[in-house]
């Protein structure tokens, strides 16, 4: 904008003209830009827009012309015209209230008019028409509001008189038609965020299936659709009743079990022993559950294995370890969360001697039997039979089968597992094309037993393997442990000869297992009452442990390369801690309740604290390991906590070092 | 089909077990061991309630579904395993 100033003013104003004159330098030019302003007579507030819907068109039409009035003040006033009814009406009103006013105010007027005339008249003054008058003006003063009453009373101009009569009224009867109420259903459903999803999940299998269906259309002849799509229709009714119940009845089973052994299920996850502190170096074993099946009451559990994926479900083989009394074997799933009725069972004709679970496909498990024979059960598929089994003619064992264990799978991706047997044997089976494929890898033979035979042959003795054990990382070598004592140290590489011996024991090896941390110990069990460890290296054993009745099984604990539990025949069970105390047990319990039961089997479970041992009346009991027996290594004060396989293994090479001296002197 | 069967009976045998009903997919009971007017009582008032805490589980993600139910009470708990179409629920006595 531009401001005028005029120079020709005085100093003052020329001074300010003078900083106006800056400003205006300073002013941007958008500011100078002249605007105009005109004067219409729209209303700016009026809407410009107004769209009604019009039903003779059945449309939205917006309006052309707007009421341009703006109502600046509106006030309501009280004020009538006096010429229209209402008007009219009130003026009436008023007179009628204002006449007995006046009137009174005129009666006396009139009536002193009276008077005076009256007296003027009749001035004699008779008192007694006073009265008279009175009255008179009484009735004067009466008449005329009757006569304004009567003006005021001209509302209906008809002369109006009021006549009726009535009529007999009709009785009347109802007559109603009433239909049967067409059936009706109340329908209601909620659009939620997740009935949107699964129609669209719906959508998209149908999508799929369609897609799918349009792929083997060119290899499917369309009559054999039909009929298929009917026979899935009339399946799925059926089954809606009380086939998908299983999975619901499964839960509620659970649940149950749940509550019913519901403080076990607390001691398992929350109890520590307290006492522990007190106890020195000792540890306790807490009686968890107690798995047992009604038809599998007198087989002995003869192998036990934990699943490697659900860390809650493990298999138990039943069979029977007495020569004499050979009968069927079973093969029962139990999970932790059900104590009270397996979850798979298969039955066998022989007797089940050892399994194994395989560690990429935990639903592949493999049993060796009584009768030499091995099997592959598949959990997936819920058939009561092995998916493969091996023969007479395949191969099997002539001798009962003490060990099975997978093996990674071969080169060409097929699976494959090593079997031990009494008959000397350690055969490698591959599943080749749904067939059992088996291969000789070792012949045992008893050393220096070497005989002449007739027509010069030389004869062999042949060893008993009861037990072996892979290397968990060296893949090649394993231990075999024999009914002689002998411990084999082998490789898949050679068959015909040994790496190494050792003479371990003098009765039957039951159990060899090698440490899960370091690399070179493994640890041996026998029926001739010692639990010796070992170094791969060292032809004598580096510990010895007595327990004073023949040892049944023998396990590292997956959590420590220092803790080892032993079960023995006397029913207890020992749990041993090699960096506490290196001579005895930390823990010696009797585990079973009658005395005559024998433990047969121990396997600690990979990442719960508990144990599972299995007892040759049939039952499996589930024991957690108090604090103490789980001991880690202690930290030093300002060190880090070093956590991690390397730690174990230090721990036991320094336990090791202590007790390995020079190879002349003993050791204990 | 048998399995099913040996399952419920098994849970009725599990000690302070009362009942258990099996109902399908529209609140109708279709197994009971208990007599009708209780059954009928129990599936009616379950019916709902598991419309309502399987709609609240599944508003929160859409993904997610009801897999159980109890309801815990001073003289009994109820235990509801909620399938696709059937469900069953049991109740039992707190021991």
């Amino acid at each position: 904008m531009t401001s005028n100033f005029d120079s020709n003013q005085g100093p003052d104003q020329a001074l300010r003209a003078g900083s106006y004159l800056w400003l205006c330098f300073s002013i941007p030019k958008e500011l100078k830009e002249e605007v105009t302003r005109i004067l219409t007579a729209n209303n700016p507030h009026a809407p410009q827009n107004i769209v009604r819907y019009s039903f003779k068109e059945r449309a939205y039409k917006p309006i052309s012309y707007v009421d341009q009035l703006a109502i600046h003040f509106s006030l309501d006033g009280n004020l009538l015209l006096r010429d229209s009814d209402e008007g009219r009406r009130q003026g009436a009103k008023i007179e009628m209230i204002n006449i007995p006013v006046l009137l009174s105010e005129l009666a006396p007027v009139e009536s002193t008019v009276i008077e005076v005339e009256e007296t003027e008249v009749k001035e004699e003054g008779s008192k007694e028409d006073i009265p008279a008058v009175s009255a008179e003006e009484a009735g004067e003063g009466e008449e005329p509001p009757p006569h304004s009453r009567k003006e005021q009373k001209l509302t209906n101009q008809f002369n109006f008189c009021e006549r009726a009569s009535q009529t007999f009224n009709n009785p009347v009867r109802e007559r109603a038609c009433q239909m049967e109420p067409p059936p009706r259903a109340t329908f209601s459903a909620t659009a939620n965020q997740w009935e949107i999803y699964d129609a669209y999940v719906e959508e998209l299998q149908k999508l799929e299936k369609s897609k799918e269906k349009e792929k083997q259309k060119p290899l499917v002849a369309k009559k054999e659709d039909k009929p298929r799509g009917r026979k899935l229709t009339s399946l799925e009714s059926q089954s809606d009743d009380v086939t998908k119940v299983t999975k619901a009845a499964k839960i509620v089973e659970r649940m149950v079990n749940q509550n019913t052994f519901d403080d076990l299920a607390q001691d398992f996850k929350y109890f520590e022993d307290p006492a522990d502190e007190y106890r020195d170096q000792e540890g306790t074993l807490l009686p968890l559950w107690k798995f047992q099946y009604d038809k599998a009451k007198r087989l002995a559990v003869t192998a036990i294995c934990w699943n490697p994926k659900y860390k809650d479900l493990f298999a138990v083989g039943h069979g029977s370890y007495d020569f004499m009394k050979q009968s069927r074997g079973m093969l029962l799933l139990y999970t932790m969360k059900n104590p009270s009725f397996p979850e798979y069972i298969f039955n066998s004709e022989s007797g089940i001697m050892c399994l194994d679970i395989h560690n990429d496909h935990p639903y592949l498990l493999v049993v060796g039997f009584y009768d030499g024979n091995v099997a592959i059960y598949n959990l997936k598929k819920l058939h009561s039979q092995p998916g493969y089994k091996s023969s007479a003619k395949s191969g099997k064992h002539t001798d009962p089968v003490w060990q099975v264990k997978w093996q990674k799978d071969d080169l060409d991706n097929n699976l494959n597992f090593f079997s031990i047997s009494s008959d000397g044997r350690i055969v490698s089976w591959t599943l080749v094309k749904n067939e059992l494929v088996h291969s000789d890898v070792i012949k045992l033979s008893v050393e220096g037993t070497t005989m002449e035979g007739p027509e010069g042959l030389q004869l062999q003795t042949i060893g008993c393997g009861t037990s072996f054990d892979f290397h968990k990382k060296i893949d090649y070598l394993f231990l075999v442990g024999t009914e002689e004592g002998k411990i084999y140290k082998c490789s898949k590489s050679y068959s015909s000869q040994f790496l190494d011996t050792f003479d371990a024991h003098h009765m039957a090896v039951d159990a060899v297992s090698w440490n899960p941390y370091h690399m070179k110990i493994f640890i041996s069990c026998s029926s001739d009452w010692t639990v010796k460890i070992w170094d791969h290296t060292i032809k004598t054993p580096m510990f010895i442990f007595d327990l004073n009745s023949a040892v049944g099984d023998v396990a590292w604990a997956p959590y420590s390369s220092t803790i080892f539990a032993a079960v023995t025949t006397d029913g207890k069970a020992h749990v041993f801690d090699l960096s506490i105390n290196k001579y005895e047990a930390i823990c010696s319990q009797p585990v079973v309740a009658k005395k005559k039961n024998k433990i047969t089997h121990v396997q600690f479970n990979p990442i719960y604290p508990i144990i599972i041992i299995g007892d040759d009346r049939g039952h499996v009991t589930c024991l957690k390991l108090s604090p103490n027996l789980r001991k880690m290594p202690k930290e030093k004060k300002g060190q880090e906590i070093q956590k991690g396989p390397e730690v174990e293994i230090t721990k036991l090479d320094k336990l090791l070092n202590l007790v390995r001296e020079p190879a002349n002197k003993p050791e204990k | 089909m048998a399995e099913v069967e040996e399952t419920l009976k098994r849970i009725q045998s599990q000690k302070g077990v009362q009942g258990i009903i099996v109902v399908n997919s529209e609140g109708i009971p279709i197994k009971s061991t208990v007599d009708n007017s209780t059954t009928v009582q129990y599936a009616g008032l379950m019916h709902s309630f598991i419309m309502k805490a399987r709609s609240t589980v599944r508003d929160i993600d859409p993904q997610n579904d009801l897999t159980f139910l109890r309801i815990r009470s001073k003289k009994n708990e109820i235990m509801i395993a909620p399938g696709k179409s059937p469900s069953a629920s049991g109740f039992q006595a707190s021991c």
